[in-house]
């Protein structure tokens, strides 16, 4: 029997570690509990996955550290209804069922500190038959039947990257992981490094060997130190294997690995900018071309690609290109794994084929909203994505079908919102974003995301004028055409998709001075329902500005002279008897 | 923190290391932050005479990057999450309750040099939003009054 825990960040921040504290406390063999990386079921956090010897799984939700004496019990005397309160529902059991996982494969399978458990699991034999059965232009054939794109968001063909940089002339060449996974929202390429970092390796060993780099780099957000902690130890372990290192299977193919930890700049994931940041300076982009492929990393020819996109190679090598070209639509191949998470009820790791629906994500996976509220819209793609609205749930999860809802596939954040999310506050929210962490090179970006954040702050405070939306749209336009780099061609998107499909909100705020989903405090008014109130004087007692009078057990009244809406009493209220005009 | 009392012998390892590798500015800079808790001046000077690299450009470097700081943080440093998820659960909630409590706004220090408050980008545990970081444990699925009971422990604990 063995005891599994899924410990990825989200699992630890649940409390994972404590419960793998109070296990290791029990009668239970120390040497029968290990860990695992992130399990995909967040909502469910921790989880704890029990093994029997016929490796047949038990898996247990939302464990304390509390249940450590009953798990212990349920290990001495086989009684599994012990374990009735803790196991997985069978609908909760459908969240991963319903899914296929390549890029996640092993994630909350195997100890991603282990290496044997990935060598156990076929891993490294693609490496293994890409370097003594492949030449690199064999490796880059696979890959181009294969149809994958770049997973970071914009899908270009992997296999044309490489083989530019293959064609690129010069000795010294470098291949580089772009782990510098910035959207809000997502947390894939973390939940890969952290779960699985020798799959990522063997990808990049693979990329390595088909561009002909000897020195390979991964560039880790500096906001991922669980990600960095077991990435390093996973390439330690494979140097001692002889996996990294000079002449790898007996060939005459080396390579070495270098971890680059970021410093916190949204910018430094577009592959410019990110070369720059490597080599010390600020992250600010160069100018293409030259491209990367010809001249990047020390102005050396260097190829970059995402996280996720290596975490598929190892898998294309082993089952073929066609393997994973019959998953997906014309346009794009194999799956996507998503972050789903907002007002979703089943929140985590998504990997489904290219083809399905966003309601087979949101509603079949995801379970729908966690509130009684309406599904409203999603947010894919950040920053640079934009809103789908309620009335496009159909669409397919397709590069170019998703392109023309103005959104964009991204890397994988999906943000779900219902009725009580203003669009115009989500528009401000990535306008906010942008406007900080663009890097000042180019003038429309560096002003023009500015001067549209003052606008949208303007309109939600209930002083927008007419012809605002007019003038949005046009510095919109002259952003995207005057920016250098993708953050600012597409920083005006989430301004861009909310107007086209949420204009009345827009149009409420600026001459109705409302705001439909009562987000904006300024334009909102609290009252209390005197039907509903039971006059607790709850919430005159939350009151910082004492606005609330009443008496005990009749209804109160809030004097909006007083009111700063700061939303107490609207919060402690257990009647629902404070509402939002 | 007294400038004067910054141990620049602390600094003697990582500049051995690092200070000879071209393109080490910004991992010189990370692990001064880690011995420091921030990047003193004198600190910036020593790296510049050591690897002839302007204090301008040091500078210029420390800037743009948001994990960097120039002054001392209080012992308990609150990363407050500015994500989506967070944004969408209300996040904002959390930031007011946190304003209130301690009186501090984003990147102050309170006066008894307890807190310091920093709001960052996502932290990527976007299912048990909204959600902080204080020091090197994550909080979650916060509301108003789990924020001000965490703060409140965290003040008794620390006298």
């Amino acid at each position: 029997m063995r005891i599994v825990i899924g410990q990825g960040s989200c699992g630890i921040a649940a409390g994972a570690e404590k419960v793998r504290k109070a296990l290791l406390n029990t009668n239970i063999n120390k040497d029968d509990i290990s860990i695992t990386g992130c399990i995909g079921m967040c909502y469910l956090e921790p989880i704890v996955d029990i093994y029997d010897d016929n490796n047949k799984v038990t898996r247990l939700v939302q464990v304390s550290e509390n249940d450590a004496e009953t798990i212990a019990q349920f290990v001495e005397s086989g009684d599994k209804s012990l374990l009735d309160k803790l196991i997985v529902s069978d609908e909760d059991s459908e969240f991963l069922t319903k899914q296929t996982r390549i890029a996640l494969r092993n994630c909350g399978i195997l100890n991603p500190e282990k290496i044997d458990e990935y060598i156990g699991a076929g891993g490294y034999e693609a490496i293994k038959k890409a370097l003594t059965e492949m030449t690199p232009e064999e490796v880059i054939d696979v890959v181009k039947t294969s149809g994958i794109g770049g997973r970071g968001g914009a899908g270009f063909p992997t296999w044309f990257k490489w083989n530019a940089a293959r064609s690129s002339e010069g000795e010294e060449k470098y291949l580089i992981c772009n782990a510098d996974e910035g959207d809000p929202g997502a947390f894939m390429d973390r939940a890969v490094i952290e779960s699985d970092p020798h799959n990522l390796i063997e990808g990049m060993l693979i990329g390595a060997y088909a561009i002909g780099a000897k020195h390979a780099v991964v560039y880790v957000r500096a906001e991922y130190p669980l990600a960095i902690k077991r990435l390093k130890k996973a390439i330690e372990q494979a140097k001692e294997k002889g996996l990294i290192g000079n002449n790898i299977f007996g060939t005459d193919f080396s390579c070495d690995f270098m971890i680059k930890a970021g410093a916190g700049a949204f910018v430094c994931g577009e592959e410019t900018a990110l070369i720059e940041s490597l080599e010390g300076h600020r992250g600010m982009p160069r100018l293409k071309p030259p491209f990367p492929a010809q001249s990047g990393f020390w102005r050396k020819p260097s190829n970059i690609n995402n996280v996720e996109t290596f975490a598929n190679i190892a898998w294309i090598i082993n089952n073929g290109g066609e393997a994973f070209a019959a998953m997906g639509t014309e346009g794009s191949k194999g799956t996507k794994v998503f972050a789903v998470t907002g007002k979703v009820k089943r929140s985590g790791l998504v990997e489904i084929p290219m083809g399905k629906t966003l309601r087979d994500v949101i509603f079949d996976i995801g379970g729908g909203m966690k509130t009684d509220k309406d599904f409203k819209a999603v947010q894919m793609g950040g920053p640079s994505g934009g809103c789908i609205p309620a009335e496009l749930i159909d669409t397919v999860i397709d590069y170019k079908a998703l392109g023309a809802t103005g959104a964009i596939m991204g890397s994988g954040g999906m943000v779900v919102m219902d009725e009580s999310t203003c669009m115009v506050g989500m528009a401000k929210f990535f306008l906010d974003f942008t406007a900080k962490e663009s890097c000042g090179k180019c003038i429309h970006c560096r002003i023009g995301t500015k001067r549209m954040l003052e606008m949208l702050e303007r309109i939600t405070k209930g002083e927008g004028k007419e012809g605002d939306i007019e003038l949005l749209e046009e510095l919109c336009y002259s952003i995207k055409d005057g920016a250098l780099c993708g953050l600012g061609q597409t920083a005006p998107n989430p301004v861009l998709t909310t107007i086209k499909y949420f204009r009345d909100e827009y149009e409420a705020h600026i001459k109705d001075k409302k705001c439909p989903a009562g987000e904006c405090s300024d334009l909102i008014e609290y009252k209390i329902d005197a039907d509903k109130c039971k006059g607790c004087t709850l919430c005159a007692r939350n009151c910082p500005v004492n606005a609330i009078s009443g008496t005990v057990k009749n209804p109160h009244v809030i004097d909006t002279d007083k009111c700063i809406k700061c939303g107490k009493c609207y919060t402690v209220c257990k009647f629902g008897a404070v509402v939002k005009e | 923190m007294d400038s004067k009392k910054v141990d620049l012998s602390l600094l003697d390892g990582v500049l051995n290391e690092y200070a000879q590798v071209k393109g080490s500015l910004i991992t010189i800079l990370q692990h001064t932050q880690d011995i420091y808790g921030y990047l003193p001046k004198e600190a910036i000077e020593l790296i510049s005479e050591k690897t002839g690299i302007a204090t301008s450009e040091i500078m210029g470097v420390g800037t743009f990057y948001t994990q960097f700081r120039f002054e001392p943080v209080g012992k308990y440093l609150i990363m407050l999450c500015q994500g989506t998820a967070c944004h969408v659960n209300s996040s904002e909630l959390i930031l007011q309750t946190i304003k209130d409590e301690l009186g501090i706004d984003d990147g102050q220090t309170t006066e008894d040099g307890l807190f310091s408050l920093k709001c960052v980008a996502c932290l990527g545990c976007c299912s048990l939003s909204p959600v902080m970081m204080i020091n090197e444990d994550t909080y979650g699925s916060l509301t108003p009054d789990k924020t001000k009971k965490i703060l409140k422990e965290l003040r008794e604990a620390a006298q």
